[in-house]
């Protein structure tokens, strides 16, 4: 049986029938064409799937989509307003924060989280923030330094 | 003029990345394409007596089932691309490895039935209903427990479960008697375990058949897409290769696991055409944990010997290594010239002898993972040299010093000659340790650390100078160690007409930046601005040849056939622009983009020059048009990066808890393009190299069960796991590149295991616990029932 919902995804009002097991990572991978979301693993541990759920970080591999309906979401489609990067954007291309990329949307919605709550966190609050996140190419060392330079940017800002 | 090279130019190709915008393979979708699961053996080792797909079928969406019974028995399976011989000259054992079993399963995940429908969710709950009945059989994990006699045999054709029994190096007899003669003997019987290499994209597959023009799209996570091509259509499925097109589309990580030929290329590519339907499998972590290649898995034993000055007079390793039930397409040579070959380290040893037997186990297969070999070499040498040390109550760092090779460019004084076949391109090995020692501040510490030798928290240091062979490799040599390749590399630069420059490259990026790094050396070597280049790679259909990458090979091998194009370019190039001077070819300079005649101010620039090439109204007699050109470079050797790695720890005398306080590394990678991508490389590869040694190794029962194959289970370091890196370099050039460069891919991976495993036996032999050994990873549970005696 179907199931339908209505979701705002980056502003825009989206309709989709779904199954009532459907994750809400496939209802924005495979319904929405949302591909920058992405799948790392099956056990909720890996965090390549984080997005935004009515403001807060979110494992969108841990919420079924029915569970969305109403709700709003941002993905990492929807961080850059007007063409303008946000600054965790621009901070983790300046800092060489990512190398293959996969992780790094999840990544970038998880320190989202982190500077709204905490806008000048120490290295140690950042490598903690990311502790649900993994990156296999980097060693985290220039993701930590990627997320104090958005920081610095922000200058206190929330996201 | 380098406006571009040696700068930390930002990348080229994050844009589409930090936006949500690289196309991985699971986000490709091809209208009316279906999606297939593929229904794995839960035993290790198993007769397949029934197969009943009844229910499955009836499943509403399900488009097709397909068993090993299916597949054409002329598809015997995928091919392993390097063959290495038994001692006595017999061919190594290779048994086939099917698309999909037909009687025998050999490992925990082995393909049994391919379920085709509509979504992947409805394939996986067809495959849910099909009901295999196995007849379960004895099966064996441990490669040494493998080789014993009355082991279950994987391959009823290889008896004691041998593949080869290969040695390297000075005779046996030689190496036993210089270690009769010793001063001292360090001795050890290591286990290098099993890692599972956990690219954060799991591998995925979407074949499509196009009937209209008998041709073949396949888009595979992968970081070889013509070798797979080559690979697929020459030696499984006999399909012609100029009709199959293989993209590499964006690839989230490899680490060597994306390397290999994997059945199910074959299988999606061979059901597309067989249901003329085009079909996706991505495989789900579990599943990748089951089914990627595997790294290391060596257990070994070492003997170093030294004379009374501690210089070292033999070394013999012993090795058994893991090759899984089935061969990979590199398995073979990972342990053997990948591996034997580097025991020389960076020592004058004057006899080395290596031993190597590679076993099947019913596991899953065991290839190349970042380093592949090397970082197995490394781990036995630097885990005796600092063992040595304490045993001999010496100093680490001066018993390096005494057997270090001494300093030689590879132009006035020749390349070091080892006695396990390579020679060393160039080397100067004083100088990263000299810099690694002055940042870690030793003096001072070991201070600290006889301080902090009787409170609970307990000091260590660990050093590591290895040295390791990139830039995979020329190929006359490679052949003759049982390449069943070339390992050339090829590029293409098309100038066009307006000058602007597109470069196909062979070599596939899945993270190291060569978008960018690539562009740095076109755009500095042409004189044009860095956004006047393109790099493509990754499409067979686009790219003439590529041997794909790995053994950090790219820049040195991929980069130096991008330069013989650009030297092809500006060659001809010069030829029309002396044509439109009214000059002579001698008589130009080339630089900024344009060619002046020395002496006068009379120019032409690269793009007026380039639009002539394809406008040719006024052009040298006999010239052909056009300004494009191929190349295919052969490296003359390897290279040889190296390097000083040290960590310092801290445990916890209660509870066994390791922490690692600081990890210095000084590498020396040769000339280096982009700093900031090199340091990034270093830094990936010291996680995963760290990883092995604290947290990572997979975990097989007595069935042959992987028993931490998720993330729930499987510990890989998270950003807090690990410290800040504090990394520095020096520049020893490869002579025989004309870049200059060596490679960084892997270097971080292979020095840094043994450096912090040695800084965990020095902190506890210096608090006075004679431990030798700890195993990897180094849990706490494990330092501390060390610590127990």
């Amino acid at each position: 049986m179907k199931h339908k919902i209505s979701v705002n995804i980056n502003g825009k009002q989206c309709e989709g029938e779904v199954e009532g097991r459907e994750l809400l990572v496939n209802f924005l991978r495979e319904h929405q064409s949302l591909t920058g979301t992405h799948i790392g693993c099956d056990t909720s541990s890996c965090g390549a799937c984080t997005i935004h759920l009515n403001g807060a970080a979110t494992k969108s591999c841990t919420v079924l989509a029915v569970q969305a309906d109403g709700a709003e979401v941002t993905t990492i489609e929807g961080m850059a307003t007007n063409g303008e990067l946000h600054p965790l954007q621009a901070g983790f291309k300046e800092e060489h924060g990512l190398q293959c990329g996969f992780c790094t949307p999840g990544m970038i919605m998880t320190a989202a989280d982190l500077l709204k709550n905490n806008p000048n966190p120490s290295e140690h609050e950042i490598r903690e923030a990311l502790e649900g996140n993994i990156c296999r190419c980097t060693g985290y060392h220039n993701i930590v330094r990627s997320i104090q330079h958005a920081a610095k940017n922000m200058n206190g800002v929330t996201a | 003029m380098t406006n571009y090279i040696g700068k930390s130019v930002k990348r080229v190709e994050d844009k589409r990345f930090i936006t949500g915008q690289g196309k991985y393979t699971d986000d490709i979708k091809i209208p009316g394409m279906v999606h297939a699961y593929i229904l794995r053996s839960p035993y290790a080792h198993a007769h397949v007596k029934s197969i009943d797909t009844a229910e499955a079928s009836k499943v509403p969406g399900v488009i097709s089932i397909i068993t090993g019974a299916d597949i054409p028995e002329a598809i015997a399976g995928v091919p392993c691309g390097w063959q290495v011989d038994f001692k006595n000259g017999d061919t190594m054992k290779e048994p086939p490895h099917p698309l999909l079993v037909r009687k025998t399963v050999r490992h925990v995940g082995d393909g049994v039935v391919l379920v085709v429908a509509e979504s992947k969710a409805i394939a996986k709950d067809a495959a849910d209903m099909i009901d295999v009945d196995y007849d379960v059989l004895d099966a064996v994990a441990d490669p040494k427990a493998a080789a014993q006699s009355g082991a279950p045999l994987v391959h009823p054709d290889a008896p004691g479960n041998l593949c080869f029994d290969w040695e390297l190096g000075n005779p046996k007899e030689e190496v036993a008697a210089a270690l009769a003669g010793a001063h001292h003997v360090t001795e050890l019987d290591f286990v290098n375990q099993r890692v599972i290499p956990n690219a954060m994209e799991t591998r995925g597959v979407v074949a499509q058949y196009d009937t209209a023009y008998d041709k073949y799209t396949i888009y595979t996570s992968t970081q070889n897409p013509h070798l797979i091509r080559l690979l697929m259509c020459a030696f499984v499925l006999g399909i012609p290769e100029h009709k199959v097109r293989v993209v590499g589309p964006d690839v989230g990580g490899g680490f060597g696991s994306k390397i290999f030929h994997y059945t199910e290329e074959a299988l999606l590519v061979w059901a597309s055409k067989h249901l003329n339907l085009p079909i996706k499998w991505s495989s789900d972590r579990s599943e990748a944990f089951l089914t990627d290649a595997h790294g290391r898995d060596h257990a070994s034993n070492a003997k170093m010997g030294f004379d009374k000055d501690g210089n070292i007079v033999a070394l013999q390793a012993t090795t058994y290594a893991n090759l899984g039930a089935y061969l990979s397409t590199f398995a073979p040579a990972v342990p053997t010239y990948l591996h034997g070959t580097l025991m020389q380290g960076l020592y004058t040893t004057p006899k080395v002898n290596v031993d190597v037997k590679g076993v099947f186990t019913h596991t899953n297969a065991v290839d190349a993972y970042r380093g592949a070999g090397r970082p197995e070499a490394t781990y036995l040498l630097e885990r005796l040299l600092d063992l040595g040390a304490l045993e001999m109550d010496m100093d680490p760092t001066e018993l390096r010093r005494k057997n270090f090779i001494p300093a030689f460019d590879g132009v006035e004084q020749e390349g070091y000659q080892t006695q396990v076949a390579l020679q060393y391109d160039s080397g100067n090995y004083e100088p990263v340790l000299d810099r690694a020692l002055e940042m870690v501040g030793y003096e001072n510490f070991r201070k600290e650390q006889a301080a902090a030798a009787s409170s609970n928290k307990i000091l260590g240091i660990g050093f590591s100078t290895y040295i390791e062979a990139c830039g995979i490799a020329p190929s006359a040599v490679v052949g003759a160690l049982g390449a069943r390749a070339g390992l050339f590399e090829s590029a293409q630069v098309r100038v066009q007409p307006t000058g602007k420059v597109s470069v196909y490259t062979g070599s596939h990026s899945h993270g190291q930046g060569h978008e960018t790094t690539f562009a740095q050396i076109v755009a500095d070597r042409m004189g044009i601005p860095l956004d006047d280049v393109e790099i493509i790679h990754g499409d067979s259909d686009s790219v003439a040849f590529g041997m794909g990458t790995y053994g950090s090979r790219s820049l040195a091998v991929g980069g130096s056939a991008i330069v013989k194009s650009i030297d092809k370019v500006l060659e001809k190039g010069a030829k029309v622009a002396a044509h439109l001077l009214e000059s002579s070819v001698d008589d130009l300079d080339y630089a900024d983009g344009k060619w002046t005649v020395k002496g006068t101010d009379k120019s032409v620039s690269f793009g007026d020059v380039s639009l002539t090439a394809y406008v040719p109204h006024n052009y040298p007699e006999g010239l052909e048009p056009g300004l494009d050109f191929s190349s295919f470079y052969d490296p003359a050797n390897f290279t040889y990066p190296f390097g000083a790695h040290v960590a310092i720890v801290e445990i916890d005398k209660e509870t066994g808890a390791v922490k690692l306080k600081r990890f210095i590394a000084v590498d020396d990678v040769g000339n280096v393009i982009n700093p900031m991508i090199v340091d990034g490389q270093i830094h990936g590869g010291l996680a995963q190299g760290i990883g092995q040694a604290m947290y990572e190794g997979a975990l097989f029962d007595d069935t042959g069960q992987l028993i931490n194959g998720s993330y729930m289970d499987y510990c890989m370091p998270r950003a807090d796991a690990l410290p800040s890196f504090e990394i520095d370099r020096t520049v020893t050039p490869c002579p025989h590149n004309p870049l200059g460069v060596k490679g960084a891919g892997e270097a971080g991976c292979i020095g840094s295991t043994p450096a912090v495993v040695n800084a965990v036996v020095d902190a506890l032999w210096k608090a006075g616990y004679k431990v030798k050994d700890v195993p990897m990873p180094m849990t706490p549970e494990r330092v501390w029932t060390a610590m127990q005696g």
